[in-house]
């Protein structure tokens, strides 16, 4: 492994020495073949499972981290070989083609597949034209995951742009207190939906039979005088303590993102309106929104992605039951547990075709941006 | 803030009702601190507390006496890390996040670079694709790949979540590198060529150097969407022990111990090391990432 990276990189950087001639190509055609069967190798071991994990962890890191380093050089190594003419029309492709390679192999081709898939049945064999589509508006479990999602989309966007709006005016106004305070709300962020769930899942515990009550909102509502509830299984409300916990995530980033934008209204403008008499929340209204508004666009349609795309906390909370099912994760239950490709192929596009508004405005304003 | 201050100043009236008016939002803020830190205070808190306090009172308890000592233990670590596989799954979960960090950086790196700089065939159509694909959410890729993945015996390997990963996360890692790459003043990158550096010394030795701010707030970025993502560990990886990934093996360990409040909350904890430590110690990128790949799908 680490022979051919001396190799390769001897050869890039005094490349002069041999300008052209047989041992320039010898070099050509020897390091890649080597690089090869480094890599082959490394593979083999890796997938070796009597052999030391932490053996394994560094082998693998060395060969995920320097691998592709080499297989660069190794390629534009290879085209230098070319006469001129071809190397250079040859040489954007080496710097591009990995990219587009995996691009279309990750994502182009399975979107086209996954479309055509939707039209299939189970196991992908027999064409059922929109049966998958008919069942998706028509069968109960589906309304309740599709009306959830939209209750997702609603709740936790407006939610968390607002609340994020109102605190980031507030810090902004708070003097020294105000990058603690950020930090605290920006946190969750950082922690996994799964260890956020976790968090929460102990928050809304409920005391079996006569155990002790240890869940922080049963602890409150039963000090104020209310009983234990099991709030994960309480419809229809259950779904709204599992948005809550979306909402506890996301507030702090659209908090540091808009607090960004606000901070970047030019003050004469805030102290001229204060001259002319407006009070504070007439400014807010009048003069702060519509001076962030490309901020708050931006922010809504990333958190709306986000909360399309909601699995990790409805998995790990109830895993769908009591009517908190949601498209992603009724997805995963049709690919992993159903076994109905066809199906779970249609519910993914749904979110695809919630999506393509977003991207079609993306790529818009990234034209108009160039222009 | 500090200039709203220095002009509004020199009115008394003024700065009089500006402290009158901070106070109550200082305390509105507190509280909204308060609430959103108090969940994962008690989560960091049981997790330090013996299974059997844990069950019988609440974790706020104990601030009743906080210094007593025989209450707060680290059994529930040791349990969680040993037997419960956590210690293996964090082991995991950096050989999974560190190259899928690292291999879409270069791939983006080399692509930005030629998209700012080369000339070829279709490159701004290709680069509206990219910008395109960046908002496809990956449940529309889940089905087709796992199908190759068992095809090609990739699935349950270290390799196939690298690549997966690369794969989602390269349009978003192009996109950024692209801005910056393509804003550098041409004058660096025509003076290289003139003195006869090759296209790729001039990326490895110029370009790479001076994009490291943009690449450090992507990696950012792109460590904690690795590092904590569950869909595509339970998709490509899967829940063997050998290979699993800590959230993963953490929302196993809910499924199967579903009221263990001894090892969960240790549990969620050890997943949320890694993060906290680079939030506290990066913020500034941290928060610079975050907001570069807002636009990410």
């Amino acid at each position: 492994m680490q022979d051919t990276v001396e190799q390769s990189k001897q050869s890039s950087s005094t490349l002069d020495l041999f300008t052209t001639g047989p041992l320039r190509i010898a070099i050509s055609f020897i390091v890649p073949v080597v690089a090869f069967l480094a890599l082959r190798q490394s593979f083999i071991f890796m997938r070796d499972v009597n052999a030391n994990k932490v053996i394994i962890a560094i082998v693998a890191l060395i060969v995920g981290v320097i691998g592709v380093w080499v297989l660069y050089l190794v390629t534009d190594n290879l085209v230098s070989v070319f006469p001129t003419r071809f190397r250079e029309t040859l040489r954007p492709f080496v710097f591009v083609g990995p990219a587009l390679v995996i691009l279309g192999l990750y994502l182009v081709y399975p979107t086209i597949l996954t479309l055509y898939l939707s039209f299939f049945g189970p196991r992908s064999a027999e064409f059922i034209g929109l049966d998958n589509y008919t069942a998706l508006f028509t069968r109960p479990e589906m309304l309740i995951a599709l009306r959830n999602n939209v209750l997702w989309l609603v709740f936790v966007t407006s939610f968390v742009v607002s609340l994020g709006l109102v605190i980031a005016v507030m810090v902004d106004r708070i003097g020294r207190w105000e990058p603690i305070a950020k930090s605290v709300i920006f946190l969750p962020m950082a922690i996994s939906a799964v260890g956020a769930s976790v968090i929460w899942k102990f928050v809304y515990s409920y005391p079996l039979g006569d155990r002790p009550v240890i869940g922080l909102l049963n602890a409150i509502v039963t000090w104020l005088g209310g009983e234990a509830q099991g709030w994960l299984i309480l419809r229809p409300w259950n779904n709204f303590f599992l948005i809550f916990i979306m909402i506890w995530i996301l507030t702090g980033f659209a908090m540091v993102v808009i607090s960004a934008a606000v901070k970047s209204v030019p003050s004469e403008l805030l102290e001229a309106a204060r001259i002319d008499g407006a009070n504070e929340i007439l400014i807010f209204f009048r003069v702060i929104i519509p001076s962030i508004r490309g901020t708050l666009i931006t922010i809504t349609t990333t958190v709306l992605i986000m909360v399309l795309k909601v699995f990790d906390i409805v998995y790990v909370m109830t895993n769908g039951q009591h009517g908190t099912e949601v498209v992603a994760n009724r997805m995963f239950r049709e690919m992993f547990v159903f076994r109905d490709f066809g199906q779970g192929s249609a519910l993914a596009v749904i979110l695809f075709l919630a999506v393509i508004p977003i991207m079609i405005y993306n790529v818009r304003s990234f034209r108009e941006g160039r222009k | 803030m500090s200039t709203t201050i220095q002009t509004s100043g020199n009115k008394r009236g003024d700065l009089v009702r500006k402290i009158l008016t901070a106070a109550p939002l200082r305390v509105a803020v507190l509280v909204i601190a308060f609430i959103w830190t108090l969940p994962t205070a008690g989560l960091l808190i049981s997790s330090l507390r013996p299974q059997a306090d844990i069950n019988s009172t609440g974790w706020w308890t104990v601030f009743a006496h906080p210094f007593e000592i025989t209450q707060w233990t680290l059994e529930n670590y040791v349990r969680v890390l040993t037997t419960d596989g956590m210690g293996d799954a964090f082991l995991n979960s950096l050989v999974v996040t560190i190259p899928s960090v690292v291999i879409p950086i270069t791939i983006a790196a080399f692509a930005a670079y030629a998209f700012a700089w080369m000339e070829f065939p279709g490159r701004s159509f290709l680069f509206i694709v990219v910008v395109g694909l960046m908002v496809v959410p990956l449940q529309m890729a889940l089905i087709p790949l796992l199908r190759l993945y068992i095809q090609f015996d990739l699935n349950g390997t270290f390799l196939g979540m690298w690549l997966a990963h690369t794969g989602f996360g390269l349009p978003l890692a192009v996109y950024l590198l692209f801005g910056y790459i393509s804003s550098l003043p041409s004058e660096i990158i025509e003076s290289a060529r003139v003195d006869g550096a090759s296209p790729l010394t001039t990326f490895t030795r110029l370009v790479m150097p001076l994009s490291v701010p943009v690449i450090a707030s992507f990696a950012i970025f792109q460590f904690l969407w690795v590092w904590n993502d569950l869909l595509v560990a339970l998709v490509f990886l899967g829940t063997r022990r050998e290979v699993t990934v800590v959230t993963a093996r953490l929302s196993t360990l809910v499924g199967e111990r579903g009221e263990a409040w001894h090892v969960l909350t240790a549990g969620a904890f050890i997943t949320m090391l890694v993060p906290l430590i680079v939030f506290f110690a990066l913020q500034r990128f941290f928060v610079r990432g975050l907001t570069a790949g807002s636009v990410k799908g």
